[in-house]
């Protein structure tokens, strides 16, 4: 069993990276707002903000060099929360508008 | 800032771990179950406003034009580098610079400090507007205009996502102080740095949601 003393160390290099990318994508996310493309600009907003967020999670939170363990549970609370969204979307999408706006 | 202790600091591994590396990995896994709660309950704020955002778009755009996207960005800024910096100190721990750590953590410190400064000023200035959640809303907003009547459900969402967010920030905080305590007692090096990296995930998660509430909050169309 190897000790503590024997895991990865992730190279300043990247975390330098990591930040200047993650600066680079703010920038866009500002820019993108600026422009009107109707519905898109929420799907644009939230690619760039999932582009942001594998960043982090794979190097700040070490989920690419990690044990598989921590990466499985993270995806089973998005996969949870999917759930979640998906049928609250299909109660509210389906039922007879009565009154008041849900 | 000195770290020079007399007797080196030694981390006992609790009696009922095989080893430290079994401790470190235990604390990890326990803290990553705490993480997922916390993507759940964030999750479900994130599941309303996408539904209320579908249902009245015009309201979500009209809120959003009160919020001020500079004062957005900075704070986008700010958390960003602070969670490069939470990084860092892991890594100069891990190389043993226990200097460097405890830099690291202080400018992290000051970050959250920067972040909860430029949020108290969005706040007082949404307060003195009358810009509030719910019936408490009494912003003389132009009547007629598009979207106005439900502007009271956008800062519920606003206040509470960015209120839950913020006291987030403020938990980081008295956890990174503690951090900066135990740093300068010398706690930390390659041998045992698991407060750190603990510490930095709950961090690292509350820059996370910050990315997501941004675009959300401040850039809708």
């Amino acid at each position: 069993m190897s000790g503590p003393n024997e895991h990865h160390i992730v190279p300043l290099k990247t975390f330098l990276g990591v930040f200047a990318t993650l600066m680079f994508l703010t920038v866009m996310t500002v820019v993108v707002a600026q422009f009107h493309f109707g519905a898109w600009n929420t799907v644009v907003a939230m690619a760039i903000a999932s582009l942001k967020a594998f960043f982090v999670l794979a190097y700040f939170m070490h989920l690419k060099y990690d044990d598989k363990v921590f990466l499985v549970g993270f995806l089973l609370s998005i996969f949870f929360l999917i759930v979640m969204y998906f049928f609250s979307v299909l109660d509210i999408s389906t039922r007879p508008v009565l009154n008041g706006i849900l | 800032m000195s770290t020079a202790n007399t007797t080196e600091y030694h981390h006992h591994t609790a009696h009922h771990f095989d080893s430290a590396d079994a401790e470190y990995r235990a604390s990890k896994l326990g803290l990553w179950v705490f993480l997922m709660t916390e993507i759940l309950m964030f999750g479900g704020l994130f599941v309303g406003y996408i539904i209320y955002h579908q249902k009245m778009p015009e309201t979500f755009a009209a809120g959003s034009k009160f919020l001020d996207w500079k004062l957005g960005s900075l704070n986008t800024v700010i958390l960003i580098f602070s969670s490069l910096t939470m990084a860092l100190s892991i890594y100069y721990a891990q190389i043993g610079k226990k200097a460097m750590v405890l830099y690291n953590l202080y400018i992290t410190f000051f970050c959250g400090v920067g972040f909860m400064v430029v949020k108290s000023i969005e706040y007082s200035h949404k307060i003195h507007d009358g810009l509030l959640p719910g019936s408490l809303f009494h912003h003389a907003a132009e009547a007629g205009s598009a979207g106005v009547a439900h502007l009271p459900i956008y800062f519920s969402f606003y206040f509470v996502m960015t209120g839950l967010h913020g006291s987030h920030v403020l938990v980081g905080m008295g956890l990174i102080a503690w951090l900066i305590v135990r740093a300068h007692k010398g706690h930390f090096g390659p041998q045992y740095y698991t407060p750190l990296e603990c510490v930095g995930l709950f961090w690292h998660l509350v820059d996370l949601i910050w990315i997501y509430l941004f675009p959300l909050l401040y850039l809708v169309g």
